[in-house]
């Protein structure tokens, strides 16, 4: 069930320039699915909208979230959020939650099954590479070397291949690149990141004839399906909305790439 | 304690209605909040046909508030009247459903389709969208229209109508006083006022429509100014709304001459705001000794 709760700040740090780590305590923790997100709030009344981030890992013991984003320009919520922290002023912080559905892992169970990242696309890839049981192959693109962040975690779980946009590690270009330059295959792809990438994605998915599960994200307001600020055209006439729009928030934010217009 | 209004003949359990288009028709936020504790539920604006809406990004955030430009996304009538109402009857609260249109006919087939749904309580019709390009705000921004598509509307309406008024007008007398002659039982106001976002870095705009309507606690003050102003003006009834966020907030507008309020924008940052809002004004109340929620609306002194 969604709920809107106070969570403890366990720890906050920055893990790469701008990008930043918080682990919470929250009851929410308890029912997280991989690519499943939450709205955070900041304590600043003149930014009122949750922010919806994405849940990177749960805790083994369920009892804990991570969350890891990229921190805006002064002035924004998530440059107020990377300054809260366990002993300040702000050492705990309200979310809203769990949103979304997630990825479909049934959709990959025993299959091989890319999962792609792209930036601040990467993070929910943790969950998802942990708990998804499958042949995985991780590909990820970062902007250069200084910015990779979570490629010691997702290195855990599968095979990781890197993509720089300027070659300072791994294949230069982008992930798709890399998929080539590796000669890599599958039967399922599950990805994250910037929309240019999950273009491409989704035209490699249809040139292959492959299901690609991708996750959108849209500016939003509820994060909880009322506003309809968060929609996404669909190819097909949707089944709530009766015209050719789904909610990302709530309907998404993991659609399959073909039912979708990007 | 008596926290009963009365609106147009209806009784309302309490004032405390959700504003359209911020709360759907309650199916999202009755995970959050018991509906039956509600004194309306004021559903999104419905169209005689489905509105796919405006292309996105259709929100952004801005200080103390927020810019939307959804477009009246909806499913239509029919679907609505299916699927939406069927789900509101099940709770013990008030059903208030929001018409939208195009051309006055468009409103019209909408309110003779839901003269059949003796669920519905009445009808709140809005002429004030700021963000659709023919028809709604073009009716709430000129007397003369805003009088005759309420005639229009009044003439085909099983149910009482309430005009949704825009704040973005010169004078909001003039509106109020031209939508009461004109046959109106309650006026609602305010709606968005028109705003713009522009993103520096990219040098764009930061809504796909330009412009969006501000909501929020940013925009309170000239909300209760207007359902002042306009509670002044006309004999019928007002349902107040525009940044509540608290009891005391909602206070604010009875006092003003309000008959009830609406929770419009909070409703995202808080799900549980309408049931706060309910707990704040009996707590009001009860601070100040007052038997009956009447005794205040309109209740401002000097």
């Amino acid at each position: 069930m969604k709920k809107r709760v106070c969570a403890e700040i366990l720890s906050q740090s920055e893990i790469a320039p701008n990008i930043f780590e918080m682990w919470i305590r929250t009851e929410l923790a308890e029912e997280v699915k991989p690519g499943q997100f939450i709205g955070v709030y900041t304590w600043n009344n003149s930014l009122l909208l949750p922010r919806p981030i994405s849940i990177c890992e749960v805790s083994e013991d369920r009892t804990a979230l991570r969350i890891v984003y990229r921190r805006g320009e002064k002035g924004t919520g998530t440059y107020e959020m990377s300054q809260y922290a366990p002993g300040s002023t702000f050492s705990n912080i309200n979310i809203l939650g769990p949103l979304g559905n997630g990825f479909p892992l049934e959709k990959g169970e025993g299959k091989t099954v890319f999962l792609i990242g792209g930036g601040i696309g990467i993070p929910p890839l943790v969950e998802l590479a942990k708990r998804l049981k499958a042949e995985k192959h991780v590909i990820v693109g970062y902007r250069d070397r200084t910015q990779f962040f979570l490629k010691n975690d997702l290195e855990q779980y599968g095979q990781v291949y890197i993509a720089t946009e300027d070659g300072s590690s791994g294949t230069k270009g982008n992930v798709m690149d890399a998929i080539r330059e590796n000669e890599l295959e599958a039967d399922v792809i599950f990805a994250c990141g910037p929309m240019p990438m999950l273009r491409a994605i989704k035209a490699y998915a249809a040139e292959k004839g492959i299901p690609a599960y991708i996750s959108l994200e849209e500016h939003m307001a509820c994060g909880v399906g009322a506003c309809l600020g968060c929609v996404v055209k669909t190819k097909e006439v949707h089944h709530h909305t009766y015209v050719n729009n789904a909610r990302i928030c709530t309907d998404g934010p993991v659609f399959e790439a073909s039912e979708v217009e990007i | 304690m008596n926290t009963q209004t009365t609106i147009a003949g209806i009784t309302f359990k309490n004032p405390v209605m959700t504003a359209s288009g911020t709360f759907g028709s309650g199916m999202e936020y009755s995970e959050f909040v018991d509906l039956n504790k509600l004194g309306a539920v004021v559903t999104k604006g419905v169209a005689n046909v489905p509105w796919p809406g405006n292309p996105t990004p259709r929100v952004a955030e801005v200080y103390g508030g927020m810019l939307n430009a959804i477009g009246l996304q909806n499913p239509g009538v029919d679907v609505f009247m299916e699927r939406d109402i069927p789900f509101l009857k099940q709770f013990d609260t008030k059903i208030i459903v929001n018409v939208c249109g195009k051309t006055v006919e468009d409103y019209v087939e909408v309110v003779e389709k839901l003269g059949d749904e003796p669920a519905v309580s009445m009808l709140e019709i809005n002429v004030s969208c700021p963000n659709v390009k023919e028809g709604a705000i073009a009716f709430g921004q000129k007397a003369g229209a805003l009088a005759e598509i309420t005639q229009e509307v009044k003439r085909h309406a099983k149910q009482p109508i309430i005009m949704k008024l825009s704040p973005n007008v010169t004078d909001i007398t003039e509106m109020a006083k031209a939508a009461e002659a004109a046959g109106a039982d309650a006026l609602s106001l305010i709606n968005t006022i028109t705003g713009m976002k522009i993103d520096i870095h990219r040098r764009k705009f930061t809504l796909a429509n330009k412009t969006g309507g501000l909501s929020g606690p940013a925009i309170k003050p000239v909300a209760v100014r207007m359902v002042y102003q306009a509670a002044r003006a006309v004999h019928i009834p007002i349902i107040g709304m525009g940044g509540i966020a608290t009891g005391e907030d909602a206070i604010e507008f009875l006092l003003a001459g309000a008959s009830a309020v609406s929770v419009g924008a909070m409703n995202f940052v808080d799900p549980y705001t309408t049931e706060k809002v309910i707990q704040g004004i009996e707590d009001y109340m009860k601070r100040y000794h007052i038997d009956n929620l009447n005794d205040l609306i309109g209740a401002v002194e000097g």
